[in-house]
């Protein structure tokens, strides 16, 4: 089938900068005093102002999730947002916003500190997800939304689809968790520490300060890249794209002292392709930010982690994710049931590890497009 | 559909309620119209499971057979499975499980002391293919054939109480099947709790 050009298919795609001058304050105990937020929507808002759906990203995501920016670039969750597909612009207005603290345009350590004159670097306060919940709550007060059909979030996103529910239940219909989990394990942590570890070591870091001295810590941030991006796919997908292929076969190479493995090739132009648009300082922030999330930490009484959410979920793992296993959505759902909440899980089959939620899969596809269309008619009842 | 009206007759409104094996949806789409019942549905065919969301049901995807030793002591009032029990690999585990999870559970399965059944085993020397046993039997999910009687002596055993049944079969033989359950019910239907 020939490719698409993906805004040739109709979708309404606009990208968007809003100042937040209310305070922030922080969980860290700081106070962001203003804060911008740069976001995309697809799609059109109804009369009503009841179809909006908020898109959490990931680590390293951003605003651009859908269509083509103009740079030709294809946004990082395309595969689900756009005109007839599983989050289908011709029924919500989609918003995907680039969170603080990240590197595309919103506040962050790689923006000015407006107090100083120079880059927030290293000295741009420490996050939790629920900082990042509030002020998305900001966003949509300023847009004079009252309530997100949908807040769905992969990974990172769907810990934050998790905290909407109970951080403003009146405000979701319905949250959408995808390949996420309560907290992080011990192992989900030591790889995240040996991406801070591998980042503070370049000799380019310099404490974090590495922007107002006209410096990058690329070789760091390639390698924290390199060892993510490993967790993010299986054992088996890596065998299937490359197996043991090797990318030169130089028949001068006697000795095969320059033998290239497919795989290292491909891993040395990930970590390198990531070091021209993420910030190193953002990396160790957010990873940081995922390493304190504890959602079972937050219970109050009988280990009631969802007390307060009123909307219905819908939870969805892949069988061969590693970084966050079937059986970390599986804890999600147990809490659900256990607290009498309106819960559907699906568990999908799929090969290509956690970055399972960002591709095609057939059943992944429907589960999502049926749970949203079925939210839709059950609020558009409700409203009629 | 005749099981679903036992279902409501039996089932107190308001209750909590787990269907193993939740099919499209079905059941616990009436129950939560009809007996305002808050429920949820396991279930492992991915077409069923879709059919469950474009209702409205809450349904998990899970495989009954790899137990259900997550779910807390007497979570639910009703466990439900409906021509489920017969598919799995030890249904004498669940049905204990099933007691455990909840206050009280539904079984209902397709009774294969049916004489359409047993005449066809006995005329023709071949494994029954009928409206409710439609599978040959090398492809067929029923891995148990048992009757009502073979299901009681279970229950005996394992000191399950009967607390109501009925059978279901069609309506000319509704007599026959007071008369000689066994025999003329297509599907049995037990309320049943825990010792």
């Amino acid at each position: 089938m020939p490719q698409k050009n993906k805004n040739e298919d109709g979708l309404k795609r606009t990208i968007n900068d809003v100042e937040i001058t209310d305070p922030l304050v922080l969980e860290c105990g700081e106070t962001l005093t203003k804060h911008e937020i740069i976001y995309e929507t697809y799609g059109e808002l109804n009369e009503s102002r009841s179809n909006a759906v908020l898109i959490c990203h990931a680590l390293s995501g951003n605003h651009h999730a859908a269509g083509l920016n103009e740079d030709g670039v294809s946004g990082w969750w395309d595969n689900y947002i756009g005109p007839g597909k599983p989050i289908d612009t011709n029924l919500f207005h989609v918003i995907s916003i680039t969170n603080i603290g990240s590197c595309f345009g919103s506040t962050g350590p790689a923006t000015i500190n407006t107090a100083t004159g120079k880059f927030w670097g290293a000295s741009f306060p420490a996050l939790e997800v629920s900082d990042w919940v509030k002020s998305q709550k900001m966003l949509m007060d300023v847009l004079k939304i009252k309530t997100w059909l949908a807040v769905i979030g992969g990974s990172l996103g769907g810990m934050q689809a998790m905290e909407w529910s109970v951080l403003y239940p009146d405000c979701v219909k319905s949250s959408v968790i995808i390949a996420a989990s309560l907290k992080l394990s011990a192992q989900n942590i030591a790889f995240n520490e040996i991406a801070r570890r591998s980042i503070q070591s370049d000799e380019n870091f310099n404490n974090g300060d590495y922007l107002n001295l006209g410096l990058t810590p690329s070789k760091g941030l390639a390698l924290a890249r390199m060892v993510g991006h490993i967790t993010y796919l299986s054992d088996d997908i890596l065998g299937e794209k490359f197996g043991r292929s090797l990318k030169n076969s130089d028949s001068n190479d006697e000795k095969k002292r320059n033998i290239e493995f497919q795989i290292s090739s491909y891993l040395n132009y990930q970590g390198d392709k990531f070091t021209k648009h993420f910030d190193a300082n953002s990396y160790i922030l957010i990873t940081k930010m995922l390493d304190m999330f504890n959602f079972e930490g937050n219970s109050t009484q009988n280990n009631q982690v969802f007390k307060t959410s009123k909307c219905k979920f819908l939870v969805i793992s892949f069988s061969s994710d590693w970084r966050f296993s079937p059986e970390c959505s599986e804890k999600i759902v147990q809490h659900l049931i256990d607290e009498k909440k309106n819960v559907t899980y699906l568990r999908i089959q799929s090969n290509k590890g956690h970055d399972s939620f960002l591709l095609p899969n057939e059943r992944y596809e429907n589960g999502l497009s049926l749970f949203l269309t079925q939210t839709l008619a059950e609020n558009t009842d409700f409203l009629a | 559909m005749i099981d679903n009206k036992i279902l409501h007759s039996w089932i107190t409104n308001k209750s909590r309620v787990l269907d193993l094996g939740c099919g499209d949806g079905e059941i616990l789409c009436s129950l939560k119209t009809q007996n305002e019942i808050d429920g949820y549905g396991f279930e492992i065919d991915p077409k069923h499971i879709e059919a469950c969301i474009s209702k409205g049901v809450n349904v998990i995807e899970y495989d009954l057979n790899t137990g259900l030793e997550n779910i807390k002591d007497k979570s639910f009032d009703y466990i439900i499975m409906s021509h489920t029990l017969q598919t799995l690999r030890f249904p004498n585990l669940i049905l204990n499980e099933m007691l455990r999870i909840g206050g009280k559970c539904i079984v209902t399965f397709p009774n294969f002391g049916y004489w359409r059944v047993r005449l066809s085993l006995l005329l023709k020397g071949e494994m029954p293919v009928t409206k409710d046993l439609n599978h040959q039997w090398y492809d067929t999910p029923n891995i148990h054939f048992f009757t009502y009687r073979d299901f009681e002596t279970l229950c005996k055993k394992e000191g399950i109480n009967i607390l109501k049944r009925d059978f279901v079969g069609s309506n000319h033989s509704a007599v026959l099947r007071k008369i000689n359950p066994n025999l003329f019910a297509q599907t049995a239907v037990y309320l049943l709790s825990g010792a």
